[in-house]
């Protein structure tokens, strides 16, 4: 299936759940914050968000800034 | 002591952690800074490079983190922004910033006080950049910001207080801290703004960008300590009429009548 990550298209296997995401993504959970489909998903639902086509996922973190 | 939003801090200079060029360099030049008040910025994650995490370098040290909405172009943008900073840090803490125009990055006034209006009603502890704008200020801290920002130049200019004359009016005014930011470009801008009764200056640029960051850090704190105690120390008058120091009575005569 199809998602939106980052706004860039990306090929993931169906029924995905995000901790698998941050897994093959080599992302630790800590210090991101995720957005699915412009919602704000908490850390402890990570592993109980299941994607589906189309969805649109922003995973954000700190950088330097003034 | 300076307090925001019931926080004492010692330090009444605050940093920005943009364009530094390593980690490594950013966590010196703060801890050379001594300062307790850290600015970062929300971006998506670089999935080439999953292990740039400025958090680690920062992580480990007891400053108030300040995320910024850098990049939001109105209120809404900006309250999104916040909510994710909030979900990131775990704080309330918000440094909102809304520039439309990204040619001179100056922010939205009208877009501000929304946000500002908005995120006080959701908790957030709101410290807005704005343009330095008396009235705007008074309206700004009458929505319930914590802090008012006003710029000092442009952000990222380097050009420093040319806003002195509204500046003045927003310190005389304000029942809030006055923090200046952006422009600021050398150790003097700082303790310029200091001498007037700014509470604190906030500074990225001038010192990230510096051939010696670390060092240049240290000035900054020299000068924000110099401007404040200077500012509490109470500066003469200025005068058109030139005004001796050196006293005007017992001067010798003779041949150094001049003198008299």
């Amino acid at each position: 299936m199809n998602i939106t990550l980052n706004g860039k298209q990306k090929d993931l296997p169906s029924a995905s759940t995000l901790t698998q995401l941050l897994t093959s993504l080599g992302l630790p959970a800590e210090t991101l914050v995720i957005e699915l489909n412009a919602l704000i998903i908490q850390p402890d639902s990570y592993s109980e968000t299941t994607l589906s086509e189309g969805d649109r996922v922003e995973i954000i973190r700190f950088v330097g800034g003034g | 002591m300076l307090i925001i939003a019931g926080t004492e801090f010692r330090s009444r200079l605050f940093l920005g952690t943009g364009k530094f060029s390593s980690s490594t360099v950013m966590a010196e030049a703060i801890d050379a800074s001594g300062c307790q008040m850290v600015t970062v910025a929300l971006r998506r994650v670089d999935l080439q490079n999953p292990d740039d995490d400025i958090m680690k370098a920062l992580s480990q040290r007891n400053y108030t983190f300040l995320p910024n909405t850098s990049g939001a172009r109105d209120a809404e943008e900006a309250i999104r922004l916040a909510h994710l900073a909030r979900a990131a840090s775990g704080s309330n803490w918000l440094k909102l910033e809304v520039t439309p125009d990204p040619r001179t990055l100056l922010p939205d006034p009208i877009e501000t006080l929304r946000a500002t209006v908005t995120l006080v009603k959701e908790g957030f502890i709101v410290l807005p950049y704005m343009n330095a704008d008396p009235i705007l200020a008074l309206k700004l801290q009458d929505a319930g910001a914590a802090a008012v920002m006003p710029l000092g130049s442009p952000i990222g200019t380097n050009q420093g207080i040319l806003t002195d004359f509204q500046i003045a009016i927003i310190i005389e005014q304000a029942r809030v801290p006055v923090v200046v930011d952006a422009g600021i470009g050398a150790p003097s801008h700082a303790a310029y703004a200091m001498e007037m009764g700014a509470d604190a200056v906030l500074v990225n640029t001038a010192i990230s960008v510096a051939g010696n960051p670390v060092a240049m850090a240290t000035a900054f704190a020299k000068a924000v300590e110099a401007g404040r105690t200077a500012f509490e120390a109470g500066l003469g008058q200025r005068s058109k009429q030139a005004s001796a120091s050196s006293p005007e009575t017992g001067k010798l005569s003779a041949n150094l009548d001049f003198l008299s």
